[in-house]
């Protein structure tokens, strides 16, 4: 029992205390992670992705390892890494374990969904792959969008306005989401606040809960797949998905319903905590307060 | 004890398949040793098993990427697919010979749904355990929680259904489902309470997978097993008594108690074991047995031996498609066995319709 408290020790010990620039083939897991290692300009030595790497479009070219908390530790090693980089929580950590093993080097890249949080992702993505001036580059650049979306915040006047991420709408139930979501993050980072307050995660909520909730804005996301939003957001464009919610009674009640402020943002950007997430936030920012 | 007992089968009978139940067994075991050693060589990565060995014949040291795979990813691997495989097999087959239902599976006396009860409780509710707790069970808190939550479910279950003395399989099939209705609730309850990549977590354990096997997870689950499936072909003689029913196995000398109370034991044991290390893996429990009974007959002395051999096959089949079939990722083995596993019994039960009399 001793030996496993060391190995979990070491699992969860500071991960990337060095860099490593000769690392040639890189295994990219965790949609942030990939997305940050694009905007590095380090695509080059990528090899390799996990199923949530979807950004940018080119990553979906990459060999595909599973899902990011299920890796099968030979396919991992199928594809020669000499070097992962994963976001938390990849696993499962008897696959980590047969692949550190292995020799592979295997950073974990804390995830937090606030602005400190994807500046230090970036940091210790940047630093792990041993490039520190493109990371400074891409640090300023985001802390500058982040700078701007925390500018527009703090311009608002009076109580800040209550937003309800709905992530679907699927059966006339509504999944929303609650606290520890990247959805509240951007919530928070847009100057806004999240309308569903005592819940965490997404869940599913009743009507009552929404009318209670009384959000001033409705936010969907669109998926990038026609059917995917027709499914989870009652309708494949903004325009149907709106109509989708009005037509909920529970929803049309809120004051968001009744003043139709329903809006809609690409779902990679908007929750992908990743180096669009600045731009995100202002953007988020805008469609929020568009009407006041 | 078998003296005691009156041949019931004078000469070899009409229907005796006992000489082709052996030769199958016989050509099981080979079949076994084969798709082990190609188990073995097959997978994702480069790594060839040929190329090993005569790296090893030459004296060479194995690469370091070649050794892992292996000896660390493919070796326990294949072995926990044979001991899960036989397991669950012979569990079904027990089972099925103990309630006389052609239904039954392990899932029955409560294991699979407590086991899942337990590996659910500990993926949402791990992470508010005190420190000590979870750096204590490590990453074997799943498994842990897995093999209590069935052994205990099916214990409850057994104290159900037993009244002076005497277990009535009737009531545990009821109480069975009645309690897999509590665990569903429960599990439920948790569900609720749990997070996005605990959801995720959830359905990947649900549908199964060896990929997290290593030697101290095997270590652990494959005595109890082994233990287990050693056991079980002394099960056999009361298991084909019982078949006439339960008055009448007790008239031809089987202590019908005894048999029921170890049968149980042992499925709780390998079941537990097997659902522990390797979650949720369905249908192999109830395809293996009966496909064996419509090719060799249900005599339990050739039943167990050949169920545990078949099903370390199946297994092994289904785990070699699910680690191949989208590599790098991997298709998690429930999938593959349900897939595979549905239609071909299927069309083996619409050939034999008329054999088969359930």
């Amino acid at each position: 029992m001793k030996r496993l408290a060391l190995a979990l020790v070491l699992l969860a010990g500071p991960a990337g205390a060095e860099g490593h620039p000769e690392a040639r083939r890189v295994l990219s897991l965790g949609g942030s992670v990939t997305e940050i290692v694009y905007a590095l300009g380090e695509e080059a030595r990528l090899i390799g992705r996990d199923t949530t790497s979807n950004w940018p479009p080119q990553a979906n070219a990459l060999p595909d390892v599973g899902y990011v908390r299920a890796l099968s530790p030979e396919g991992v090693l199928s594809v020669s890494p000499d070097l992962i980089i994963a976001e938390e929580g990849a696993g499962p950590p008897e696959a980590v374990s047969v692949l550190q093993s292995a020799g592979v080097a295997f950073v974990s890249v804390d995830e937090r969904y606030d602005a400190e949080g994807v500046l230090d992702k970036v940091d210790a993505v940047a630093e792990a792959l041993g490039v520190p001036e493109k990371g400074r580059a891409l640090h300023d650049k985001l802390a500058a969008d982040l700078q701007a979306a925390l500018g527009r915040a703090q311009a608002v006047a009076g109580e800040p306005k209550k937003v309800l991420f709905v992530l679907s709408l699927q059966g006339e139930r509504v999944m929303a989401a609650g606290a520890d979501t990247a959805a509240d993050g951007i919530i928070r980072l847009a100057g806004a606040q999240n309308a569903l307050q005592g819940v965490e995660g997404y869940k599913p909520v009743t009507d009552e809960a929404v009318i209670e909730a009384a959000p001033d804005v409705i936010l969907m996301m669109r998926r990038g797949d026609e059917q995917a939003d027709a499914q989870a957001n009652g309708g494949s464009s903004h325009t149907a998905a709106k109509e989708a919610v009005l037509a909920m009674p529970a929803l049309a009640q809120t004051p968001a319903g009744r003043a139709g402020a329903v809006v809609m943002m690409d779902g990679l950007k908007l929750l992908g905590f990743g180096p669009r997430t600045g731009e995100a936030a202002v953007e988020l920012h805008d469609l929020i307060y568009a009407g006041s | 004890m078998v003296a005691a007992t009156p041949d019931l089968r004078p000469g070899r009978l009409e229907g005796d398949r006992s000489h082709r139940a052996r030769r199958l067994g016989l050509f099981l075991a080979l079949l076994l040793a084969v798709v082990a050693v190609i188990s073995l060589g097959w997978g994702a990565s480069g790594t060839s098993l040929a190329r090993a060995l005569s790296d090893l014949l030459a004296g060479r040291e194995l690469a370091v990427q070649d050794r892992v795979v292996l000896l660390d990813i493919r070796l326990p691997r294949v072995l926990m697919g044979i001991f899960v495989g036989a397991s669950l097999a012979v569990s079904g087959a027990v089972m099925q010979g103990l309630f006389r239902n052609p239904l039954a599976d392990p899932g029955i006396v409560g294991v699979s749904s407590g086991a899942s009860l337990g590996a659910i409780l500990a993926i949402v509710l791990g992470g508010a355990l005190p420190g000590w707790v979870a750096a204590f069970f490590g990453w074997y808190l799943v498994p842990v929680a897995a093999f209590a939550g069935g052994w205990l479910t099916t214990m409850a279950l057994y104290r159900i259904a037993t009244r002076r003395g005497r277990t009535s399989v009737a009531t545990m099939l009821l109480a069975g489902i009645a309690l897999a209705a509590i665990m569903g609730a429960l599990a439920g309850l948790a569900i609720l309470r749990a997070n996005d990549r605990e959801l995720r977590d959830l359905t990947f354990w649900g549908l199964g997978s060896l990929a997290g096997a290593n030697w101290p997870k095997l270590l652990a689950g494959a005595p109890i097993m082994a233990l287990a499936l050693l056991y079980a072909p002394w099960l056999a003689r009361g298991l084909n008594a019982l078949a006439l029913g339960e008055a009448a196995a007790g008239h031809v000398g089987i202590r019908v108690q005894k048999v029921k109370n170890r049968a149980i034991l042992t499925v709780a044991a390998a079941t537990g074991a097997a659902v522990a290390v390797s979650g949720g893996i369905g249908f192999v429990g109830i395809v293996v047995p009966h496909l064996l009974r419509l090719a060799s007959g249900p005599d339990h002395r050739w039943l167990l031996v050949n169920s545990a051999l078949l099903g370390a096959v199946t297994l092994l089949l289904a785990d070699m498609v699910s680690r191949t079939v989208i590599a790098p990722a991997e298709l998690p083995i429930g999938i593959v066995t349900a897939v595979m596993g549905g239609p071909f019994f299927l069309w083996i039960l619409l050939r034999n319709r008329g054999v088969l009399d359930l």
